[in-house]
């Protein structure tokens, strides 16, 4: 009678497959089994999530992912080596940069080209931006999960600005594609640095003002001290990085760790907390912030001149005035466009820290002049993994809190 | 109260019916909270401190498709999330209006593969076109003047919607 029931509940999911996904407890209906999303304000995109509950308490939590699944890896497969940067961004969508520069430099170790110093300072601080770009977001949806629409509404404030300074460089708000293999798509325009600089000038101002309206805040507190603990050695476990990780103590940052883009020629600190908690994960990216501020500070001061793209004539392609006099210039040219670059035969993966995660690259290389398989490592995916952990035994109220602290993209996690 | 004022002691304002009822309707819209990929992030943008989408009586999104009457598509729609789009849109009480926000809601966009509905037309009958990859805020705050536009334009007689 009972597996009657539920096959009226879930119709798309077979007895056999339920069986799997919850506890005997729910096939006996003792507990309850509800459906959250994918049209939901507070799984933050298309997230389904199948609760299994003890009245108000969560027994048990399985996500079933693939609403946005884009195919965006199949059509890599299908483009040119500089075509596929559009499609980079799109994966995830609050930090397009991050996954740019993820792209671009494991393509570049493939070719074993370098991007020229500046270019490599102007992808940090652009990196950098975007970071803070998405973390206010971050700020916004996940203080609106827990009711705080001020916080809301100035965390986009603030993002707006930052939009602004990427309009300035590449006409775009969000999708840029600024940068390329082999360093950016031109040079940052004059106003680039006073824009920046004022943005710089205004924020901590700004974070000040976050951290009065929640760090004491006892509502806030109350809502999220205690929540959603993961331990060091879970976290380890089950594949946590980024400021989740972080929380739970352990300074672990690719930028320190393995150092790319001369991150290594700036100073700054990989802010930790302690419990591991949503109130921890909170503090931590807050902190985070402020360093992004610091090390875009140290860019700037330090901006070297010179080329933006490297001179490597594998990747760049010859510049426009000599197409009128050089035959082979043209030849060349022509070549690029068409069938693009072709790395050796190979394969590279290549990390950066983008602001969920380890975000990662792997390009699989035929010797053509398209990739044979190309895989991203999305942090948002290994996080949702660990949702279950952090959420079982806590309330269905607390599971808000716990989407919104894990910072996931479901673009990026679905792909 | 403003238009007596305007009006001064006339006491009486002739309409049509129709007139009242489509300016009711496009004066206060209320969308579906329902964003999809990257165009939600814009949409949000839309509705938040600097664009204001509430200067045009929108501001309140409908967490549930019973309370709305207009459903912006934001973002791609794959396969996976196409019946449950259709599901939503059944859900809406009549009358109901659609805008494709960005170019994959449109017509696929640079997702020209086998998971993406190549525009969601295909699932629901569309209103207003929005383009860009993602578009700007402003060019949503125009999908939606148009679609006001086209609402004050509605024969109340002949609203035979799908």
């Amino acid at each position: 009678m009972a597996e009657a029931e539920h096959a009226t509940q879930l119709t798309e999911l077979t007895w056999q497959q339920l069986r799997t996904l919850v506890s005997e407890r729910a096939l006996t209906g003792e507990t309850m089994l509800l459906n959250m999303g994918p049209q939901h304000p507070s799984t933050h995109g298309v997230l389904r999530l199948l609760l299994e509950l003890d009245g108000e308490t969560v027994v048990n939590v399985a996500p079933d992912i693939g609403f946005l699944h884009t195919g965006i890896e199949k059509s890599c497969e299908h483009r040119t080596y500089q075509k596929v940067i559009p499609l980079t961004d799109r994966i995830d969508y609050l930090s397009p940069l991050s996954n740019n520069l993820a792209y671009c430099l494991a393509v570049e170790r493939l070719m074993d080209v370098e991007a020229p110093p500046r270019a490599q300072y102007i992808r940090v601080i652009l990196a950098e931006l975007t970071r803070l770009a998405s973390h206010l977001v971050w700020l916004a949806t996940s203080a609106l999960d827990l009711a705080a629409m001020s916080v809301f509404l100035y965390c986009f404030r603030e993002r707006e600005q930052i939009l602004d300074i990427f309009e300035l460089c590449s006409g775009q708000r969000m999708m840029t594609s600024f940068f390329r293999v082999g360093g950016l798509w031109r040079d940052v325009p004059e106003e680039f640095e006073e824009a920046v600089r004022a943005f710089l000038d205004y924020l901590p101002r700004r974070l000040d003002e976050y951290e009065e309206m929640l760090t004491e805040n006892p509502l806030w507190k109350d809502r999220t001290i205690g929540i959603g603990v993961i331990t060091q050695e879970q976290a380890i476990q089950w594949g946590v990085t980024g400021p989740s990780l972080r929380a739970t103590g352990i300074a672990w940052d690719l930028r320190k760790a393995m150092p790319y883009s001369s991150y290594d020629h700036f100073d700054f600190e990989v802010p930790v907390g302690s419990n591991g908690d949503v109130y921890d994960r909170y503090r931590v990216r807050l902190a985070e912030m402020r360093q992004s501020l610091r090390i875009i500070r140290q860019a700037l001061d330090n901006l070297p001149g010179g080329p933006v793209r490297t001179p490597d004539r594998k990747v760049t392609p010859p510049p426009k005035e000599e197409l009128a006099y050089s035959m082979e210039s043209l030849i060349h040219h022509f070549k690029l466009w068409t069938e693009g670059f072709k790395p050796p035969e190979g394969e590279v993966y290549q990390a950066v820290e983008s602001p969920r995660g380890e975000f990662g690259v792997y390009i699989s290389s035929d010797g053509s002049g398209k990739p044979r398989r190309v895989h991203f490592r999305a942090p948002s995916f290994v996080h949702l993994q660990a949702l279950p952990l952090m959420a079982k035994g806590g309330l269905v109220a607390d599971l808000v809190a716990i989407i919104g602290s894990i910072d996931i993209v479901l673009g990026e996690a679905d792909r | 109260m403003g238009l007596e004022s305007r009006l001064g002691q006339l006491g009486v304002v002739t309409t049509t019916l129709e007139q009242a009822v489509n300016w009711a309707r496009s004066g206060s819209l209320w969308p579906m909270l329902f964003g999809l990929a990257c165009c939600a992030i814009e949409m949000m943008a839309t509705q938040a401190s600097r664009y204001d989408l509430s200067r045009f009586g929108m501001e309140l999104m409908r967490a549930s498709p019973r309370q709305s009457d207009l459903m912006i598509v934001a973002g791609r729609v794959s396969r996976k999330m196409a019946p449950v789009l259709r599901r939503l849109y059944d859900q809406m009480p009549e009358p109901k209006w659609v805008i494709a926000m960005g170019d994959c809601a449109s017509c696929g966009g640079v997702f020209n593969n086998y998971a993406i509905v190549q525009g969601v037309d295909e699932i629901v009958p569309v209103d207003v076109y929005v383009a860009g990859c993602p578009p700007r805020p402003e060019a949503l705050i125009h999908g939606i003047m148009k679609l006001h536009e086209k609402i004050r334009r509605e024969k109340l007689v002949e609203t035979p919607r799908s």
